[in-house]
């Protein structure tokens, strides 16, 4: 049986439930920063569903932006997660509380 | 049936990358967000985004991936590695998650489900046949909507060039030694 639409949704929200469920739960910061990952791939795979069930390449143009975009954040992010570990010799959020370094 | 291992493989790896019963080693979890995004873009390719499965291996599983496990290696977090997770966020985190993706479901099944299809779908079903054959995301009709003179997106493509170059200088200026 070929997927429809709705097969391609529902694994897309359980990707971004997941993603979301990680943000939540996990303390160590490269974890969440994956599970951020996570979470814009679910809607990446919504937006190309959408793209191929509607008949418009617009979806696809967008994954490509936000494949970028995100490109750009994980290398800033990470930067930044490395600089405070220079300061505070931890990637735990629990251990991150103030914002005073 | 391609589809089915595709999206069970991606769907159980995210969840390994998030709770691994076995290790809280942070070296597993990327990896098992490699196997994620392979899947996924095998999904890709199941929906004819042919470019964009290529890119997604390319950037996420090559590119991000790498600079990933370049952190962790940097960073060195055995210690971290082994304090143990908070029994009661877990269990809310669960509820509350599990909560969100059954009202997600559940609306998804009212739009989708057989209900409220099946009076459309003789009428959709040849014109969805008609346009699903059509839309294939190959590299040349993927350029041809990005670069396309009138309905493209070219000022957002060099919006997002110069995006990269402020990424780039602003990890320069982050990863540096403190000055002075």
């Amino acid at each position: 049986m070929e997927p429809l639409l709705n097969h391609y949704l529902l694994v897309s929200g359980a990707l971004f439930a997941i993603g979301l469920l990680g943000v939540i739960v996990r303390r160590n910061l490269l974890i969440i920063y994956m599970s951020l990952e996570l979470m814009l791939n679910a809607a990446n795979v919504a937006l190309v569903a959408m793209s191929r069930f509607n008949g418009n390449l617009d979806g696809q143009v967008m994954v490509f932006f936000i494949i970028t975009v995100a490109a750009a954040e994980v290398s800033v992010g990470l930067a930044l997660i490395v600089a405070l570990y220079r300061k505070r010799q931890t990637a735990d959020v629990e251990d991150l509380a103030t914002m005073k370094l | 049936m391609l589809f089915n291992i595709f999206a069970g493989l991606a769907v159980l790896s995210a969840l390994l990358v998030v709770l691994n019963p076995l290790s809280r080693n942070p070296v597993t979890s990327a990896m098992f967000l490699v196997i994620t995004m392979i899947s996924i873009s095998g999904l890709f390719v199941l929906l004819g985004a042919y470019f964009l499965a290529a890119v997604q291996i390319l950037v996420y599983a090559g590119a991000v991936m790498v600079l990933f496990l370049f952190v962790i290696m940097l960073l060195d977090l055995q210690e971290i590695a082994r304090r143990k997770l908070n029994l009661v966020s877990l269990a809310m985190g669960i509820l509350a998650v599990g909560a969100l993706f059954l009202v997600y479901k559940s609306s998804l099944e009212s739009t989708y489900g057989e209900a409220s299809q099946q009076h459309e779908v003789a009428a959709d079903a040849d014109q969805a046949e008609a346009t699903t054959a059509k839309v294939v995301g190959s590299t040349q009709a993927l350029g041809q909507a990005l670069f396309s003179v009138g309905n493209g997106f070219i000022l957002p493509f060099e919006i997002v060039s110069v995006l990269l170059l402020v990424a780039m200088v602003g990890v320069i200026l982050l990863s540096r030694k403190e000055p002075g």
